[in-house]
């Protein structure tokens, strides 16, 4: 496969995996509002991998469409980062997940707009523009439960320490992500890093959260090793163009 | 003699113009009380075809469909059987596109128009005019909005966010 195309599911996967997760918060949420906030986030992020997988299947040309590849590739075609595949568990887990991948994204899309490949270049300045606003919730609400109460404070930072070692991966670089950069399509991940670094430092410390340690971790999502929960996300979102191929409304 | 049966003739000028009213006529689903010309999401109408150049919003606005089958419905209704919509990504949709005559029927309709980037919050409640309101949450029934409080008059409001 045309490493671009590969580069391209990448995005549109991680995008696509995260909103399929927030939707199962969908008439879940602890209050209205936050329900609204994580279905609104959702429909960002699937919006962004439609846009991203019409243009992979285009650049492929074997006549796949957004639908072909968002349904009917199997798990280990799969590249979206392990963060995102990640269970919900309750608010202050996903808050925590959403956060580290929005701070993530943003930097990842600052850069991609600047990308020597056009139409990705178009598609993040529009999602960054999105995106922006789903850091504001999340690191919002990261600060809220970090510096609440006792309790509200543990829901956080019991996640935080789980999580942790799912975003080694996000700025190690494989030899794809080299092969963007060298090409001028994706940015340099450890100029990214710091840029992460630093501003989810300045949050938790608003949080009184405390940066747990890097980890050396083995689940690299991105090149298809996933953890164990992606096969079930996909097994429900897929179930309906499994068994009744093509159905369409 | 017996007169010739006129023939219906769709009047169908070939002037941009007219296309340009025709979707004028065209309502946000979402929020009707606005058509897609005072949004700010089309961004050029080209003859013949005509075809029409469209902005989305959000990447994930669930009304994108809905807009694009009632432009096209609309100018096939009024004899452009050949009629186009075409998604155009850049540059992205921003709230300043939305048009005076938008600004204030959104603000009629109760819904508090973008203010500006360096002030992302409403200026001032659509109910009662006072600049005192609360943040209630980021998000709100649609993506392009988020949900606020008047600390005057206590009635809850939507705030068009600037994008």
């Amino acid at each position: 496969m045309d490493p671009r195309v590969k580069y391209l599911l990448r995005l549109a996967d991680s995008s696509l995996i995260l909103g399929q997760r927030l939707g199962e918060w969908v008439g879940h949420g602890p209050a209205l509002e936050e329900d609204l906030g994580l279905a609104n986030i959702s429909l960002d992020l699937i919006g962004q991998a439609r846009l991203l997988y019409a243009y992979a299947g285009e650049m492929e040309g074997q006549g796949r469409s957004e639908d072909d590849l968002a349904f009917l590739r199997a798990p280990d075609e799969f590249a979206n980062v392990s963060l995102v595949e990640q269970p919900n568990g309750d608010f202050g887990a996903t808050v925590v997940r959403q956060f580290l991948f929005d701070a993530w994204q943003l930097e990842l899309y600052q850069a991609l707009a600047g990308s020597a490949d056009e139409r990705l270049a178009e598609i993040a300045a529009k999602a960054v523009k999105e995106v922006r606003y789903h850091e504001r919730f999340s690191s919002g609400w990261l600060i809220r439960l970090g510096d609440g109460t006792a309790e509200s404070q543990r829901r956080v930072s019991e996640p935080l320490q789980d999580m942790w070692k799912f975003t080694t991966e996000l700025f190690s670089a494989d030899e794809l992500d080299e092969q963007m950069c060298a090409a001028g399509v994706g940015p340099d991940l450890t100029e990214l890093h710091s840029a992460w670094s630093a501003r989810v430092e300045q949050v938790l410390e608003e949080a009184t959260l405390s940066r747990p340690a890097d980890v050396e971790y083995g689940w690299f999502g991105k090149s298809g090793a996933h953890t164990e929960h992606l096969g079930y996300i996909l097994a429900d979102m897929q179930y309906l163009q499994r068994t009744y191929p093509g159905a369409s409304w | 003699m017996v007169e010739p049966t006129p023939v219906r003739v769709i009047d169908k000028p070939d002037d941009e113009e007219t296309v340009w009213d025709i979707l004028r006529g065209v309502p946000d689903p979402e929020i009707p009380v606005i058509n897609v010309v005072d949004l700010g999401i089309v961004r050029y109408v080209r003859m013949p075809g005509p075809e029409v150049g469209v902005t989305l919003t959000y990447s994930g606005c669930p009304a994108t469909e809905v807009i694009r089958e009632s432009i096209e419905l609309a100018l096939h209704e009024r004899g452009y059987a050949d009629a186009t919509v075409k998604d155009v990504l850049s540059p992205a949709w921003s709230s300043l596109w939305i048009s005076a005559e938008g600004r204030a029927r959104l603000a009629d309709f109760g819904i508090a128009p973008p203010n500006s980037e360096a002030d992302n919050r409403p200026a001032c409640c659509p109910h009662c005019g006072s600049d005192e309101s609360e943040l209630v949450s980021e998000f709100g029934s649609t993506p392009c909005k988020s949900l606020y409080r008047c600390l005057a008059c206590l009635e809850p409001f939507d705030y068009f966010k600037c994008h």
